[in-house]
């Protein structure tokens, strides 16, 4: 019931395994996973192979890193559609300066972070200064970032970079881990312990249950609303170098609609759009559950246009079913 | 029990003479999900009567006018309303019949007008379209007869709360309504307000007009009713024929046991200053010039009607909203207020007025709430310890007596508790100021005494203490010293013994 919000869990935390504190508020959408991976496993024999695991896991790499932003800033009761957007426009920055002007490709991959860190600070300007709705605020910038990536090169593509970035997310060390996929568990994992053990991770708790109750509290609710859209601008600009890597280009279309994708991971893991609500356990399973379905729909055949059907439904039994469960 | 055997046979030969009988309720019986709420209760309503319904929250009030309202159904029980057997369906089935309640949360339309409001769901037409000039017509004929001089083209979100209730109560009478059910309908109002209200209840009730009319102030049910039914526990534990019963014996009655004094000791004050402000002004204009100083050990009150600017005053003090002029010194050091953070590092916490929309998470555990505020405390360099958390919502719990579990979410605890909640966090940092706005509102009578406690116990151990409140007996209860605001000034500070009713409405309201 109140599982999802912190001390209830961390309140019994000595006496539960790392496994059960990591989940903690998603065992929900977790037995729905299982359910999705035992179903296509009968259904496809593809499904459950070695190869299969680490194609899924490559392949919710960008949602995922997407994901985790977007879960601070629901939990602070916001909304962020402008990191598709954004993601564009770090891409673009980071092939766009290199190809255009000579900047060390060094120098554009740290550039291209910055500019989605930007884009994050303007929108918790407008949220917090210019007292924007998140949706009106983030929907402005979604344009603008957009706008901007196809501006940089009038809309065309940029291919070919240098070798050992591309390598980030294809060589698997250890077998399985590219260095992608292991930059998105660090984030995740950092971004669980932020919101669990830090102080002012468990202050966007408060904020999202009610920022005047967190004011009034003592907690500086504009700065850190301010914070929570810069990490999400950053995160997209992280995403921004996992996609161009994979796909050695970037392109300015790149991350149309992602953002609608990461919400939906973000509610399907237990997050409350009204805020106070969430975390990150709940939102890798709901990044897990949206790679899974993709995939395995794939092998089974199924259109990508009945997939985006189905996903839609997934998206309406999961929340139901969490109402449900919280009352 | 022998006491109200007493009362009700005595009150029994009045009901047979008397005018006729608009309601009775017999034996209404409500459970919710096994635990009932009201058990066997009767009631009787006659024409221009107003019957006072007391009890402390959970007693049934509520469950009871719900039923007679339509809103819910009796899981037993009958009804007679004006001579014939009443079952309403739904709350418009009970309009129909003529029966009106009136919430204590207003439920207006904000952006429609007065005259929409009034007719909302029931739009006069005319030729397929809203006939406006009958719509406007109709409804200022009731503002007039409440002496109320608005337009009914007014937006209702441009209304004081006061004027919102009129306009309820305006509705109501446009529906031929002929019993109004109020619910704690003063609990926003200031004084002339109120005055107001009973004047127009006064009138209606000259003209036939019933009233069932719920309120925890005692000294209201005083002027207003003609008989008190009291509740308790979802039983009628007593009913006086008439309004003129001692204090004692209607807390007696709602508590079910002695409540010797409802307010505590308070030991005297110790020389040193704490707090002292001088001329403080509101960026807002809601008060100018204020100066007083509070010592270690007292107990300073802010009494004055609605509006008087006590909230912004003590907002601005705890660093919550802005000042545009004035100091605000702290054991003889002058503070930057920047927000509510600078000051509670100072040592200057408040406890807000409006618990649920600024006091607590309703959605967040127990533990959780307390943490709040707490957080610098719990663990170090930024880091939570939730052991600490765990172990700390617990001895803040058993430190204050709150009933509750830390793993429990706020909205199931009682008023009286999430207000105890909200004393604890800022307790556990030993501040210096601790204000206190509307420390009661909306709280039993029995847990108030508790929360009376609790402040008592803060100044003894060397608190200064503010507390502000639009109950007189409350502040006149507890403070040592009691400053008057009206209209955004000082109008004078009074001692303990000079501090009476009369003494403090007249500078309120001068």
């Amino acid at each position: 019931m109140s599982s999802s919000t912190f001390v209830a869990s961390a309140g019994s935390d000595s006496r539960r395994s790392i496994w059960a504190r990591l989940l903690t508020g998603s065992q929900g959408p977790l037995i729905g996973l299982i359910i999705l991976c035992i179903v296509f496993s009968v259904t496809s024999d593809v499904f459950l192979s070695a190869r299969n695991f680490l194609n899924v896991i490559d392949q919710i790499t960008v949602l995922g890193i997407l994901a985790l932003g977007m879960t601070g800033v629901i939990i602070i009761g916001g909304i962020d559609l402008s990191v598709g957007s954004i993601l564009a426009l770090s891409c673009m920055v980071l092939g766009w300066l290199p190809q255009d002007y000579g900047v060390p490709f060094g120098v554009s991959l740290i550039l291209a972070i910055i500019a989605g860190g930007a884009c994050g600070l303007v929108n918790g300007l407008l949220v917090t200064r210019a007292k924007l709705p998140p949706f009106i605020a983030t929907l402005t910038v979604m344009s603008v970032a957009r706008g901007l990536a196809n501006l940089t090169t009038g809309g065309e593509q940029v291919v070919g970079y240098p070798d050992w970035f591309t390598r980030l997310a294809t060589v698997r060390y250890l077998g399985f881990l590219s260095a992608t996929v292991a930059m998105f568990i660090v984030l995740a994992f950092a971004g669980w312990i932020f919101l669990r053990y830090r102080g002012t991770g468990r202050s966007l708790y408060a904020i999202g249950g009610n920022p005047e109750v967190a004011r009034l509290a003592g907690i500086k609710v504009l700065r850190l609303t301010v914070w929570v859209y810069v990490a999400s601008g950053v995160l997209a600009g992280l995403a921004a170098l996992v996609l161009s890597s994979r796909l050695d280009s970037s392109q300015p279309s790149a991350g149309l609609g992602y953002e609608l994708d990461a919400i939906a991971a973000v509610v399907i893991g237990g997050a409350s759009l009204s805020g106070g609500i969430g975390g990150i356990g709940g939102t890798v399973v709901g990044v897990l559950i949206i790679g899974v379905l993709h995939n395995g729909l794939n092998l089974v055949g199924v259109s990508p246009f009945i997939q985006q059907v189905i996903i839609g439904c997934v998206i309406a039994v999961a929340v139901t079913i969490d109402k449900f469960r919280r009352q | 029990m022998c006491a109200l055997m007493a009362d009700q046979s005595l009150s029994r030969p009045r009901r047979m003479e008397g005018p006729p009988v608009r309601l009775s309720v017999t034996g209404a019986r409500k459970a919710f999900s096994g635990t009932p709420v009201l058990n066997d209760v009767d009631l009787t309503v006659r024409e221009g009567e107003v019957v006072a319904l007391l009890g402390e929250n959970g007693a049934g009030k509520s469950t009871l006018s719900s039923i007679i309202a339509g809103v819910i159904e009796a899981d037993a029980g009958s009804m007679v309303w004006e001579g014939q057997s009443y079952t309403p369906a739904s709350p418009g089935d009970a309009i129909s019949h003529g029966i009106g309640l009136i919430h204590q949360e207003m439920r207006l339309l904000p952006d429609l007008t007065i005259a929409e409001n009034v007719f909302v769901g029931r739009l006069p037409m005319a030729g397929g379209r809203i006939d406006r000039e009958q719509m406007r017509q109709r409804a200022s004929e009731q503002l007039r007869r409440l002496g109320l001089e608005i337009s009914p083209d007014t937006l209702v979100r441009s209304l004081r709360v006061a004027a919102q209730q009129q306009v309820e109560i305006a509705k109501a009478l446009t529906l031929k309504a002929r019993l109004l059910i109020l619910d704690e309908p003063t609990a926003a109002l200031g004084r002339d307000e109120t005055d107001r209200l009973f004047a127009q209840i006064g009138q209606l009730k000259q003209e036939g007009f019933s009233f069932i009319y719920i309120s925890h102030r005692l000294e209201e049910i005083a002027r207003i009713a003609d008989r008190i039914v009291v509740l308790r526990d979802g039983n009628k534990v007593a009913e006086h024929s008439t309004a003129q019963v001692p204090v004692d014996q209607l807390l007696r009655d709602m508590v079910g046991r002695n409540i010797d004094r409802l307010f505590p000791h308070v030991e005297a004050p110790r020389p040193r200053e704490v707090l002292r402000v001088d001329g403080l002004r509101s960026a807002e204009g809601a008060f100018a010039d204020i100066s007083f100083a509070v010592h270690e050990g007292e107990i300073f009150g802010i009494a004055g009607i609605v509006g008087a600017g006590r909230t912004e005053l003590v907002r601005s003090i705890a660093g919550a909203d802005l000042l545009s002029a004035g100091t605000v010194t702290l054991d003889g050091k002058a503070l930057r207020l920047t927000g509510p953070d600078t000051a509670i590092h100072a040592g200057i916490v408040l406890v807000p007025e409006d618990r649920k929309g600024q006091g607590i998470l309703l959605e967040h555990t127990v533990a959780d709430n307390l943490a709040l505020g707490n957080m610098d405390r719990l663990g170090k360099r930024g880091w939570l310890d939730p052991a600490k958390v765990r172990e700390f919502g617990q001895r803040m719990i058993g430190r204050l007596g709150i009933k509750g579990r830390p793993g429990q979410q706020a909205r199931y605890l009682s008023g009286g508790n999430q207000q105890k909640v909200v004393i604890a966090r800022w307790v556990a940092r030993a501040p210096k100021v601790i204000i206190l706005d509307e420390p009661t509102r909306g709280i039993d009578v029995g847990a108030r005494a508790a929360i009376y406690e609790v402040i008592a116990e803060l100044a003894k151990s060397g608190m200064a203490v503010v507390v502000v409140s639009s109950d007189l007996e409350e502040v006149l209860g507890l403070a040592h010293r009691v400053m008057v605001l009206a209209r955004g000034r000082q109008m004078g500070v009074l001692d303990r013994a000079q501090a009476n009713n009369v003494a403090v409405m007249a500078l309120a309201t001068g």
